[in-house]
């Protein structure tokens, strides 16, 4: 097994009802328990909008949010999966496609090689 | 977290973030005062919008209600300190959030459990307040206690977003202007006020039991959030009147027959041919229980009497065995009470079975002013059926047909009229 990235990027819910939003998370509930109960699931973490941007050689310090909600990374999972190819069959399964979400699938890269 | 094998994918309660988000609403307006029911409303949003980002990879926190409260009260601080609005704003607390050593502690102290339920209560009687109309009401009600998106009440009332957008504005706007603060009531000015807010449970419950969607007979969300609002005015001494419990027991006695009263495909079965065995027994007893402790008082409300008309017929083991005399007897009472076409209708369907059909008929055709509802026309079918007069049967079931926007309706009035032939 070889270690993948999701990287989760936008995927807005601000326009839907508590209850929509609630639905909505139900479906990751679902999606997160497959992968545990498949051993897939190796860790994975949630981030803010919020946060800061430094750039350029004198170190410039910006306030965020980066870019349209639409870009924002939202958070990661690391999971386990034989090749690029079953990473991205799993990663199809993500719910936010309809919220216009994107998945990006990255190889994590292995240095005791 | 997910790691814990013990905890199950569903186990976030149902409804979880409506009803957390309509006592965070309730809550922070009370902290922000009337005038800033919006920005409430943008913190709850934002306190949601946390959660479901964070929970959707981390697993649903051990308290997940107190995680929610956690952040809300940060925003609630961040708020009243950057905007001082408490400068603004009138309150019993409004002197407490002006130092900042009292800031955060009388934050903290209005989301304990029950100053969360004080602020609800509160919140009933602000959005039912009788200047404003009983539609915006309604609407207020559901948007802001019972955290129902404006898509979803357009979608109840069978109007379009837009509508209600401009009755929630207006009503808003009529709160801020008559600065409505959300004080409950002095105990002289409890019973008027009360009136409106049970009435507005009551027309709540009745969109919810008597849908006027098209696809959805019984919207079982909107029934529970009346009665669970309800329960809350009874639960309160100030609030816990004769007629609250009486519109409880109503409540209940309807909502046990819920789920007899749709069949499989989603029709409506009738009470005459709905399996006693699926009436909700728990409810009947909670609603025999509501009852009898709205005989407190001296006063009989017509809440009284309509839940004792659904008493009949729920403790009726058969219809044939329903005691029709006594429910045309509180039909009469009911009459005398408020003047409505639809009680007099009710009145003839009971004095139908307990006189005669043609008794029946005769009570019916005496009623005027429902020409135009479709429950005066189908009634009258089954009576001209009955009596006999088929030709007669088929042409009001087709002008019912003609006033019923519900599919499930419809479907019924349609077999009603296969069966004549």
């Amino acid at each position: 097994m070889e270690k993948y990235m999701f990287i989760f990027i936008g995927g807005d819910v601000s326009h839907m009802s508590p209850e929509a939003q609630q639905a909505h998370m139900g479906k990751w509930f679902e999606w997160v328990k497959k992968l545990q109960d498949q051993k897939r699931y190796a860790s994975g973490e949630a981030l803010l909008p919020e946060g800061k941007l430094i750039t350029g050689p004198k170190k410039t310090v910006t306030d965020g949010p980066f870019a349209e909600s639409k870009e924002v990374v939202g958070g990661y999972f690391v999971v386990l999966a034989k090749d690029m190819k079953e990473a991205v069959e799993m990663a199809k399964e993500c719910p936010d496609y309809v919220l216009g979400g994107v998945v990006e699938v990255r190889p994590v890269m292995k240095f005791d090689m | 977290m997910h790691t814990n094998p013990e905890r199950q994918v569903h186990e976030l309660v149902d409804h979880l973030f409506r009803h957390e988000a309509g006592k965070m609403a309730s809550v922070l307006t009370r902290l922000l005062g009337f005038g800033a029911m919006e920005l409430a409303e943008d913190i709850v949003q934002d306190t949601l919008l946390k959660a479901m980002s964070v929970w959707k990879i981390k697993g649903i926190p051990e308290n997940p209600s107190a995680w929610l409260y956690t952040v809300a009260k940060r925003k609630a601080i961040d708020t009243l300190r950057q905007q001082h609005l408490h400068s603004q704003h009138h309150s019993e607390i409004s002197d407490a959030l002006k130092s900042e050593w009292t800031l955060a502690p009388t934050v903290r102290q209005l989301f304990l459990d029950n100053e969360i339920e004080d602020s609800q209560l509160r919140m009933m009687f602000a959005c039912c307040h009788p200047s404003i109309p009983y539609e915006a009401q309604l609407a207020l009600t559901l948007k802001t206690l019972c955290g129902l998106s404006i898509a979803e009440i357009a979608n109840s009332f069978l109007t379009n977003e837009d509508t209600i957008s401009k009755r929630l504005y207006r009503a808003r706007e009529k709160l801020r202007e008559e600065k409505i603060s959300l004080e409950a009531p002095i105990p002289a000015k409890l019973p008027g006020r009360l009136n409106a807010v049970l009435h507005c449970l009551y027309l709540l419950f009745n969109e919810g039991y008597n849908s006027s969607h098209p696809d959805q007979l019984i919207r079982h969300d909107l029934c529970s959030e009346a009665m669970r609002l309800c329960l809350l005015l009874i639960g309160n001494p100030v609030t816990n009147a004769p007629e609250a419990n009486a519109l409880l027991a109503l409540m209940c006695f309807q909502a046990s027959r819920a789920e007899a009263r749709l069949g499989e495909d989603g029709s409506i079965v009738l009470l005459k041919d709905q399996d006693r065995t699926r009436w909700s027994r728990p409810l009947i007893e909670k609603g025999k229980y509501f009852l009898e402790q709205a005989a407190e008082g001296d006063e009989i409300t017509d809440y009284h009497i309509e839940a004792a008309i659904a008493g009949c017929h729920a403790r009726a083991s058969s219809f044939e065995k329903t005691n029709w005399g006594d429910i045309e007897e509180l039909y009469t009472i009911l009459s005398d009470m408020k003047n409505s076409p639809v009680i007099s209708l009710n009145r003839a369907i009971a004095i139908r079975y307990h006189v005669s059909p043609e008794a029946g008929l005769k009570a019916l055709l005496a009623i005027e002013g429902l020409q135009q509802h479709y429950l005066y026309h189908a009634a009258l079918g089954d009576v001209y059926v009955d009596v006999g007069d088929l030709a007669a049967a088929r042409a009001s079931y087709e002008r019912a047909l003609c006033l019923t926007s519900s599919i499930a309706e419809k479907k019924l009035l349609q077999f009603k009229m296969e069966r004549l032939a």
